[in-house]
């Protein structure tokens, strides 16, 4: 199957570069996490916590009208990578149709090569939270 | 040439102050030649969002690893290294980093597999760096490589394997993870397996003490005194006992195998890498559940 453009161009972005820079390419992801919206600033409770990464991340995931998904992430600024990783999530799902994000394949952190960089123990993080992401449309959905 | 030790009071009371350089030493030493400043994070990127000026990053995850093998790299492997990084064999290092230090002593364990002489931590580590307002910066330094020896590894005296926790049973074992792990209650969400082994509880007879115990709030560790009550006292360790540390990859027990070898003084203490990920999954090795140590095993 083939990956929604805005996944496909990111994933492209990282593979175009030597092993070193796509840390780099990271950490910009990790700068360009957007703050939570001001709904669920004051609702902690709405968010998940993400068991799979070692550092404090939380996502929540809307579905609009629409059916467009919108995903959102906190995490704290010691813990750039899991901010990284949440950045591309939220970059790469939001805006999606909900069955597009369903069908992203479950192993999509595992080709961005970035496992030889940052290992691939951590990148289940990453796994994680696309899982998570995942879980809380079907329940978007359902209800 | 060792540069010139830390002698503040504060460390004076240690087994081995030698092992630990204070925050206002090393932004006094900055720059000192001989000595390197490593930082090793359990997060990848941290050292790219500023460090201590000059220090030089190492990850533990892709660089003190094998990456085929669970093992560390060999001698080959550490000499390029250190080399390639322009550490040298008899240089001072000062490793410091994230979460009170607990990988930063893991890369402290690793550089004494090699036998690199003069290693010390920054007590309080990147936390307590930050809290008194020192400086980063995000540049990353040029050091020339230099030629690092090729020393094998020796994993003889600090190093635990599986059977030698088996043959261990019955001398003092210290479970540093959290207490919802060593019971074995930690369950996982529904649908979400849980992952890195295939049991849950601990090493029968070991002691829980999780691992942050050990460090005070400004992230520095406790006085002797405090460290005493809780591993003496608490746990029962005694000296003259050989100890094995544990936990879940081997991390957070290098942090306690610092404090129990380097600051309380126990000459005896081997930190069992395997941990959780490999006991929890190996066939028919005794495990204990719930809260209490449990028992030696019938052999």
């Amino acid at each position: 199957m083939t990956l929604p453009d805005q996944l496909a161009e990111i994933r492209e972005d990282f593979l175009g570069l030597e092993v070193r820079d796509r840390l780099q390419l990271l950490l910009e992801f990790a700068n360009e996490l957007p703050e939570l919206p001001e709904r669920y600033r004051d609702h902690p409770d709405l968010l998940e916590r993400v068991e799979e990464c070692q550092s404090p991340v939380f996502i929540f995931v809307e579905v609009d009208d629409a059916s467009r998904v919108h995903m959102y992430a906190t995490a704290p600024k010691e813990a750039p990578t899991t901010r990284g990783f949440a950045s591309i999530l939220a970059q790469g799902l939001s805006g999606l149709d909900a069955q597009e994000l369903l069908a992203i394949p479950d192993d999509f952190p595992n080709t961005l090569g970035l496992t030889e960089a940052v290992s691939p123990l951590r990148i289940r993080g990453m796994t994680g939270m696309l899982a998570r992401a995942k879980r809380q449309v079907r329940a978007r959905l359902a209800s | 040439m060792s540069v010139e030790y830390d002698t503040s009071s504060r460390f004076a009371e240690y087994a081995h102050p030698e092992r630990l350089v204070s925050t206002e030493w090393l932004a006094e030493h900055l720059g000192t030649p001989g000595l390197v400043v490593v930082e090793s994070d359990e997060d990848v990127l941290l050292y790219e969002t500023g460090h201590i000026e000059g220090a030089v990053k190492i990850d533990w995850h892709t660089e003190l690893n094998d990456p085929v093998t669970r093992d560390y790299i060999d001698g080959a492997g550490f000499a390029a290294l250190l080399g390639g990084k322009g550490i040298s064999r008899d240089d001072t290092v000062v490793i410091y980093g994230d979460k009170n230090n607990w990988w930063a002593a893991y890369a402290l364990w690793v550089f004494r597999l090699f036998g690199h002489e003069d290693v010390r931590l920054l007590d309080g580590g990147r936390a307590k760096w930050e809290a008194e307002g020192r400086a980063y910066t995000t540049e990353v330094p040029v050091r020339e490589p230099v030629d690092y020896p090729i020393v094998e590894r020796d994993d003889s005296g600090i190093r635990a394997f599986r059977d030698d926790v088996l043959e261990h049973l019955g001398k003092p074992l210290i479970d540093v993870r959290s207490p919802e792990e060593y019971s074995g209650e930690r369950t996982s969400a529904p649908a979400y397996p849980e992952e890195g082994a295939l049991r849950a509880g601990h090493i029968p007879t070991a002691k829980s003490v999780p691992w942050a115990r050990a460090v005070a709030e400004d992230g520095g560790f406790k006085p002797l005194d405090e460290l005493e009550a809780i591993y003496r006292g608490e746990a029962g360790l005694v000296d003259g006992d050989e100890i094995v540390a544990y936990c879940r990859i081997g991390e957070r027990s290098s942090h306690t195998w610092f404090v129990l070898h380097y600051l309380l003084g126990f000459d005896n203490v081997r930190n069992y890498d395997g941990s959780w990920t490999e006991w929890g999954s190996a066939v028919r090795v005794p495990i204990a559940r719930g809260s209490e140590p449990g028992t030696v095993p019938a052999k």
